[in-house]
C-alpha cells in the first residue's frame, strides 16, 4: 500500500509535502520523472513530478498545491493513510551531463520539481545558479534545500517581501547578460516558463521546461496530454514531460489546461472541501 | 406426416432505443431459459461443425448447445470453459456474424443459430446463480510466468497456465484489471462487473494480479527474469491513439477515442461529480471513423447528453468496419452518419474550444492495398459542420513504451512486436507476445486465440525447453 510516512504543511497549509511508501517506484525513479496518484476509489488520476526519492527507505516525495477537489482530497490524507493507487515512474528522465554554467529557474510548486534536477546537475559538475520565485515570502518553498542543491541561490518575490522585488526573469536577464550560460532549466507556472523561454531565446541559450498538461493514463495511451512542440504534436507523458522551451506552444497549453475549469469548480463546491 | 414446424431465431429482448440512449445500462437484456432452450433446439448438431472452425479458440459449440437444449446449463458452461475462459465477455463482444454464426449451416437458409446469445446465457447463469466451482488444476510445476497486460489475451494466457500448474502474475499498468474490456468497451455493451468477476475467478484459481505496474518503467522485462520468472507473455494491446494530423486538432474538445472512452468507462466520468474525473459533455458531437470504437464513442456521447451525435466516415456505408449489430444499435439510438466525408480542419473560438469541423466530400476510386475502394477527395466540396466535441476514432498504433525500454525484442516495420504466428514466440528468449501489439487493432476473440497458442507454447517451453 502507498502509505504516507511523512507529511508537512508548507506555506500555511496551501502546499503539502507527502513522503509516501512506494519502494518499487523509489528504486527506479530518476530526476524529472513523475507519478500518477489516485486518492481513493472515486478519485481522479493526478500526475505529479516527484520532488525526491529515497530508494533505501523505499519512499517517494511529492509536493503539491491545493487547487481543486482532487488536491483538497489529497490534503485530507494524514500520516498512516494511503493513496489507493500510485503509478510510476513515468516520463523520460532529465538528461543530465556536465554542461558548464547552468541556471535553474523555479516558481511556485515547480521549485519542488526543480530540486532533484538542480541537485543532479550540481552533482554532475555543473556550476549551478538557481533563481526561485513566489508571489510573496510566506508562500516560497524549499529555500534551504535549493541553497544546498546549487552554488548560488537568488530569490524573487512579486510583492517584494523577500529577495528581489520582481520577477525571476529580471534576475535571469542580469545573469544572461554576463554570458556563458550553457543551459537554463525552467519549471513553474506556464506563464513563467513562457516568459523565461522568450527571454533565453533572445540570448540563444538552450532552455528546458517541464510541462504539466492534463493527463489521464500517463503511458501514451490516451493522447490527452498532447502539446505542440516545434509545430509537432507530442505526448507529454512519454515524449516529455521535459521539452525544449523555445519550441513549446504555451498559449495552446494554457487553453488546454483550462478545459475543465467549470467542472472543477462544481466538483469542489459539491464535495464540501475547501481550498 | 405434418412437416416439423421450424423454430424462428429467438429474439434477444433489448431496452427501447429512446430509453437506453439516456442510460449506461446494458442494451440487450439476455435470453430467458425458455428462449435459450428453444434457440438451442435450432442447432442441427452437424457431424463436421463449421461453426467450430469459425471460432478462434475452438469452443465445442454443438457440444455446449446440446447441453443447453437438455437444460444442463452447468454442464454447458463447463464445456465452454474447456476452451474459453471469458464466455460472458465473448458472448457479448465477439463478431459472431463473421465467425461461428457466419459459418452456421442453419444460416445458409435463414437465420443462423444465435451462438453468441447462448454463450452469454450460460455464462451469465453460472455467474449469477452458479456453484462457483472452479475447474481442476494440475499439480504445481514450480515455474513462474509473468503476463504483461490484463486484457483479453493476457487473461487467457493467465487462465490457461494456472490450470497447467504454473505460478502466474499478471501486471497491469492501470489501477484496475481488464485492459480494453474496462477502459474501452462501454458499460452498456459490456458491464464492468462481468469483467471483474472473470478476473476474480482467475484470482481464486491462484493468479496474482498486480495493478499499477508499468512494465518497462516500474520494472523491466530483464528484471522480471532476474526476479525468477521463467517466461514472460506480452499482451499489452495497441494503445497509441492515431490522430488525423489536420490543423486545429489540439483544440479543447477534441479527444482520441481512447481518452474519451477511458474517462467515461474506467474513470466513470459519466457519474461526475460523484466520481472526480470530468468529461466534456458535448451537445453537438462528431465522431471520426466507423469501427466498433467509433460506434461506442458516438453512443456514449448520446448517453452523456448530446443532442446530436454524428459519425463522419471517409468511405461509404459498404466499407463500415463496425459490426452490423453495433451500427444498427447506433442508428436506432439516433446516431447520424455522414459517409464519404473526410475532416480537413477544425476551427475553434477564443477559449480554444472546437466549434466547427471542415469536411471534404469524397468519392470512391480504385481499390487500395486493403482491397477497399480508395476514397478520393472531390475538389471544392468543402463544407462545415458545427461541433462542440469531436472524437477521433481512426484506430491505434503500437505503444512504444515497453518496446523502447526492452533490449533484444524485434519489431516489424510498423513497430509491432514480431512474434511467430503459431506459437507467439518473440526474438527474445523466454518472451512471448500476442494480441493487438502483434497484429495491430483486432478483436477480443482474436487476441484470446493468440493467447491460447502462446500459452500452449509457454507450457511446452516450461516442460521441455526453448
Amino acid at each position: 500500500m502507498f502509505k504516507i510516512v511523512e507529511r508537512e504543511e508548507m506555506t500555511g497549509g496551501t502546499v503539502i509535502r507527502n513522503e509516501i511508501n512506494a519502494p518499487l517506484i523509489a528504486r527506479k525513479a530518476k530526476p524529472g520523472q513523475f507519478v500518477i496518484l489516485k486518492a481513493n476509489e472515486t478519485g481522479e488520476r493526478i500526475p505529479l513530478t516527484m520532488a525526491d526519492t529515497d530508494p533505501e527507505k523505499g519512499t517517494i516525495t511529492i509536493i503539491y498545491m491545493v487547487v481543486g477537489k482532487s488536491t483538497a482530497l489529497f490534503r485530507e490524507l494524514k500520516v498512516g493513510d494511503a493513496y489507493q493507487d500510485i503509478i510510476g515512474p513515468l516520463g523520460a528522465p532529465t538528461h543530465i551531463e556536465k554542461f558548464g554554467k547552468v541556471v535553474c529557474v523555479g516558481g511556485g510548486t515547480g521549485i519542488a520539481v526543480l530540486h532533484p534536477i538542480t541537485r543532479a546537475l550540481k552533482e554532475a559538475g555543473n556550476d549551478v545558479t538557481c533563481i526561485i520565485g513566489a508571489r510573496s515570502k510566506d508562500i516560497l518553498i524549499m529555500e534551504d534545500k535549493m541553497k544546498n542543491a546549487s552554488h548560488d541561490l537568488r530569490i524573487c518575490t512579486d510583492d517584494g517581501s523577500y529577495g528581489h522585488h520582481g520577477f525571476v526573469t529580471d534576475v535571469l536577464k542580469e545573469i544572461l547578460e554576463k554570458g556563458d550560460i550553457k543551459l537554463v532549466v525552467a519549471i513553474g507556472p506556464v506563464p513563467m516558463m513562457k516568459f523565461v523561454s522568450k527571454m533565453t531565446k533572445e540570448y540563444n541559450v538552450k532552455t528546458m521546461v517541464s510541462l504539466n498538461p492534463i493527463m489521464v493514463d500517463g503511458t501514451g495511451m490516451c493522447g490527452c496530454c498532447r502539446v505542440s512542440v516545434g509545430g509537432q504534436t507530442k505526448f507529454a507523458c512519454v515524449d516529455g514531460p521535459e521539452f525544449d522551451g523555445h519550441e513549446v506552444d504555451y498559449d495552446e497549453l494554457m487553453l488546454r489546461l483550462l478545459a475543465y475549469q467549470e467542472d472543477e469548480k462544481r466538483s469542489l463546491e459539491e464535495s464540501g472541501l475547501r481550498l | 406426416m405434418a412437416k416439423k414446424e421450424k423454430i424462428p431465431r429467438q429474439i434477444m429482448p433489448e431496452q427501447a432505443p429512446d430509453i437506453r440512449a439516456k442510460n449506461f445500462v446494458e442494451v440487450p437484456l439476455g435470453l430467458t431459459p425458455e428462449a435459450a432452450i428453444k434457440e438451442a433446439q435450432r442447432c442441427m448438431q452437424c457431424k463436421k461443425p463449421a461453426c467450430v472452425e469459425g471460432c478462434p479458440v475452438g469452443v465445442d459449440i454443438p457440444g455446449f448447445i446440446k447441453l443447453v437444449a437438455e437444460e444442463k446449463f452447468v454442464e454447458s458452461i463447463r464445456k465452454i470453459w474447456e476452451k474459453n475462459a471469458l464466455p460472458a465477455v465473448c458472448g457479448r463482444v465477439c463478431p459472431q456474424e463473421l465467425q461461428c454464426e457466419g459459418k452456421c449451416i442453419v444460416g445458409k437458409k435463414g437465420d443462423p443459430v444465435a451462438i453468441g446469445n447462448l454463450e452469454r446465457f450460460v455464462a451469465d447463469k453460472e455467474r449469477i446463480s452458479g456453484s462457483g466451482e472452479l475447474p481442476p488444476k494440475a499439480a504445481p510445476t514450480g515455474k513462474k510466468v509473468a503476463v504483461v497486460g490484463s486484457g483479453p489475451s493476457g487473461l487467457t494466457v493467465a487462465g490457461d497456465l494456472i490450470l497447467k500448474g504454473h505460478q502466474v502474475t499478471v501486471f497491469e499498468a492501470f489501477h484496475k484489471p481488464g485492459g480494453v474490456l474496462v477502459y474501452g468497451i462501454p458499460e452498456f455493451r459490456l458491464p464492468k462487473d462481468i469483467v471483474f468477476s472473470e478476473v476474480a475467478s482467475l484470482e481464486k484459481l491462484g493468479v496474482t494480479v498486480d495493478c499499477n505496474a508499468v512494465v518497462g518503467r516500474t520494472v523491466s522485462i530483464d528484471e522480471l527474469f532476474e526476479e525468477g520468472y521463467d517466461a514472460v507473455y506480452l499482451g499489452v494491446g495497441a494503445g497509441l491513439p492515431r490522430f488525423l494530423n489536420v490543423p486545429g486538432e489540439n483544440l479543447v474538445g477534441i479527444f482520441s477515442a481512447n481518452e474519451y472512452l477511458t474517462r467515461s468507462n474506467l474513470m466513470k466520468a459519466y457519474l461526475f461529480p460523484e466520481y472526480d474525473t470530468p468529461i466534456i459533455r458535448g451537445k453537438n458531437v462528431i465522431t471520426l471513423g466507423a469501427g466498433n470504437v467509433a460506434m461506442d464513442s458516438a453512443r456514449t456521447a448520446l448517453r452523456l447528453g448530446a443532442k446530436k451525435s454524428r459519425i463522419v466516415y471517409r468511405r461509404s456505408r459498404d466499407e463500415v468496419p463496425a459490426r452490423g449489430a453495433e451500427v444498427h444499435h447506433a442508428e436506432e439510438e439516433g446516431v447520424e452518419f455522414f459517409f464519404l466525408t473526410s475532416p480537413v480542419e477544425f476551427k475553434g473560438n477564443e477559449q480554444g474550444r472546437v466549434t466547427n469541423m471542415v469536411g471534404l466530400k469524397m468519392e470512391l476510386g480504385e481499390p487500395d492495398d486493403s482491397g477497399r475502394r480508395r476514397p478520393v477527395p472531390i475538389e471544392g466540396s468543402e463544407f462545415e459542420l458545427d461541433c462542440d466535441l469531436a472524437i477521433v476514432a481512426v484506430g491505434a498504433g503500437p505503444n512504444p513504451l515497453l518496446t523502447q525500454t526492452t533490449e533484444g525484442l524485434a519489431l516489424n516495420r510498423w513497430d509491432y512486436i514480431l512474434a511467430d504466428e503459431a506459437t507467439g514466440k518473440t526474438s527474445k528468449k523466454g518472451v512471448w507476445a500476442g494480441g493487438d501489439i502483434v497484429t495491430g487493432s483486432a478483436t477480443v476473440i482474436l487476441a484470446m486465440g493468440a493467447g491460447r497458442l502462446a500459452a500452449d507454447s509457454i507450457h511446452d517451453y516450461l516442460t521441455w525447453g526453448w
